[in-house]
């Protein structure tokens, strides 16, 4: 389906690597510092980035991704600005960008006007972590039609009727929830993502890349262990946060994210 | 009519599951055991028995003679929910859902409160049946309505102030539902109106739908006929669907939903979904909004912080396109005066978010005949509200 992701994670394969996985809030502290992370991040080893869009009342969230929204939200931070931002880092750059999206922001646009104006920016793929499979309907079409990846979550307490559905449903990847929990929480045992992801590989061909609670480098070295790919959100805006006010916050950053890759276990 | 919602959890287009992955297994296995103790009979007589013994039900439909006379028209009858154990129609829900908490083998109880009155009869069922407790409320309501947190605590459940967002009602909801992910397994989470994702709305409007079948059977009693308007205030809308319900299917019955009207709807500081919003999304469910181009959910304003919140009950949704039910508001203005109007005619200091309601009477009944009859269902007294409005008026107690 979409090229750059697929080709990413086979490329990775091939060089017996795993993929890390940043997110950014778009828009914190502003436009302009998100594509100048982004360039940066992919620079210090990131392989995919994704850009969480600002909601007002994002219920999957833990503190740190909430306050990030606040925050790019009070810059007037809107979706048609991202995708613009996504457009012109599309000049610089051939990483793949997935979009972290509530499924209001999506909605308000209309399922089909967003999908083409994100395929028209280079966005590759979709996450929307409040639209479980069963409610995807309107957006599978227009996404499909786009070639926008739709990549669903997965989570600790899904049954085995569940994995089949998210493995059946999700392109790009399967985003394996590390813990009943928020973003930001604390990473649990490896060895229940371990036997959770060995379940999914089972009806699932894709890969599967872990979020929620990856925040160190020896996190990180753990999670790649077991999964095709680590994704890492809440420790990297924190640190946009806390050098909010540094001009090298960038470098610092790329710095973090630069240690996570180092830290990540060749397959 | 069709029997609503469908498998999917839909009312029309509205209502659903948006939900993160994480609930969704919870949310299953929900809708089974409700399906189940729908059907069981004992689960069925137990719930009868606390509600008749504890909660003190029926209440009953007084006939308001003295705000009858001074409004000139219809004859108004009050559903008394205001007679309810803990002083509002939110206990009929929570002792409910903690029974079925109960069945499901859940050993904590969490909820969201607005005004503070379903974080009062959630800790007051979670005491009866000893389980544990703990209420989201957002800051804002936290100083608005400080004498049912001082109420909640002393029923032995933990407030927990939300410092996010607006600090009202949908911020509480957003971190109860936050918690309810991360503690899914132990939990049940006693969501206090129709809203939220399937199968609450549902299973939220069928324990509230016993207010309709007393009213319905207690006006064919006494007035021999039915009514010819039910008026409710609206703001998730459990009550208002509660005395609606068993009437929808009698056509000559109109109905109308007060929204909090705010400073004015033409303020844009109000809750007023159905003149002010269009559908969306919010936390679990597809329904009326207030949101600006962009799909962020605009901030709200009511005196009233029950009816403070952004969405309203899928169900009303599909109502308000169909038809079926109006829906109007009333300002803060207009329940204020409501508020005193009711104590001074009738010697019942009604709750602010049902002085909504009154408050539409005041205007509706005049235009009435003397024959036609009017019930309006008052859905909680006051005793909450009068520290705030006698701060509002610069008393100090």
């Amino acid at each position: 389906m979409s090229g750059r992701l697929e080709t990413t994670f086979e490329g990775l394969r091939k060089n017996r690597q795993k993929a890390l996985i940043a997110y950014l809030m778009a828009g914190d502290p502003g436009l302009t510092e998100t594509e100048q992370l982004v360039l940066a991040l992919e620079r210090a080893g990131a392989d995919i980035i994704e850009l969480g869009v600002p909601f007002s009342d994002p219920i999957a969230d833990g503190p740190v991704i909430q306050q990030a929204a606040e925050r790019a939200l009070r810059n007037g931070t809107s979706l048609r600005q991202i995708l613009t931002s996504v457009t012109s880092l599309r000049q610089r750059t051939n990483i793949p960008i997935i979009l972290m999206l509530y499924y209001n922001s999506i909605h308000a646009m209309g399922c089909e006007e967003f999908c083409n104006a994100a395929k028209a920016a280079g966005v590759d793929g979709l996450i929307v972590p409040d639209m479980p499979p069963d409610e995807a309907g309107p957006l599978k079409a227009p996404a499909d039609a786009a070639g926008l990846s739709l990549i669903f979550l997965l989570a600790p307490t899904s049954t085995a009727d569940r994995r089949k559905l998210v493995a059946k449903e999700s392109h790009g990847f399967v985003y394996y929830v590390s813990l009943t929990g928020i973003t930001g929480a604390k990473l649990s045992n490896v060895e229940d993502i371990q036997h959770n992801i060995g379940k999914l590989k089972k009806v699932s061909a894709a890969p599967v890349a872990v979020g929620f609670g990856v925040a160190t480098p020896e996190d990180a070295a753990q999670v790649s262990k077991v999964a095709d790919g680590v994704i890492v959100g809440s420790a990297i805006v924190k640190r946009i946060a806390s050098y909010q006010q540094d001009p090298a916050m960038v470098g610092h950053v790329a710095e973090f994210v630069r240690s996570l890759k180092a830290a990540m276990v060749p397959a | 009519m069709r029997m609503l919602p469908d498998r999917h959890g839909r009312f029309g287009s509205y209502g659903g599951r948006y939900v993160p992955e994480t609930l969704m297994p919870a949310l299953l296995e929900l809708e089974e055991a409700y399906a189940k103790v729908k059907k069981d009979h004992r689960f069925q007589t137990d719930l009868a028995y606390y509600l008749k013994q504890y909660v003190g039900r029926p209440t009953s439909l007084y006939r308001a003679d003295r705000l009858t006379k001074r409004l000139g028209g219809a004859k108004i009858y009050l559903k008394r929910e205001d007679l309810c154990h803990t002083g509002a129609h939110k206990i009929n829900n929570a002792i409910g859902q903690v029974l079925l908490a109960m069945r499901m083998k859940k050993q904590r109880i969490i909820a969201e409160t607005g005004a503070g009155q379903h974080g009062v009869a959630t800790a007051t069922a979670a005491a009866m049946f000893g389980l544990q407790c703990e209420i989201y409320m957002g800051t804002e309501d936290m100083q608005r309505q400080a004498l049912n947190v001082f109420r909640m605590r002393l029923l032995g459940a933990t407030v927990t102030g939300v410092d996010a967002g607006s600090r009202t009602l949908k911020d509480a909801i957003s971190e109860a539902m936050r918690d309810w992910t991360t503690n899914v397994r132990t939990t049940h989470y006693v969501l206090g109106s129709v809203l939220g994702a399937h199968p609450y709305p549902m299973m939220i409007r069928d324990f509230q739908a016993i207010i309709g079948r007393e009213a319905r059977k207690q006006i064919l009693s006494v007035e021999k006929r039915l009514p010819d308007y039910l008026v409710a205030c609206v703001g998730g809308g459990s009550n208002s669907i509660g005395l609606f319900h068993a009437f929808l299917r009698d056509s000559k019955v109109k109905m109308v939903g007060v929204e909090a009207g705010g400073l004015g709807v033409e303020s844009g500081k109000h809750a007023a979904r159905f003149s002010g919003g269009k559908p969306g999304v919010l936390q679990g469910t597809m329904t009326y909004l207030l949101q600006d181009e962009n799909g962020q959910i605009n901030p709200t304003h009511s005196v009233s912080a029950g009816l403070d919140y952004a969405a309203v009950g899928p169900e009303h949704s599909l109502y308000h396109d169909q038809g079926r039910i109006e829906y109007t508001s009333a300002t803060d203005g207009e329940a204020l005066a409501a508020f005193d109007l009711l104590a001074r005619e009738e010697g019942i200091v009604p709750a602010l978010e049902s002085a909504h309601a009154i408050a539409h009477v005041t205007k509706l009944a005049p235009t009435l005949k003397k024959s036609q009859l009017i019930i309006v269902n008052l859905s909680g007294r006051g005793d909450k509200d009068v520290q705030q409005v006698a701060r509002m008026r610069g008393v100090s107690l």
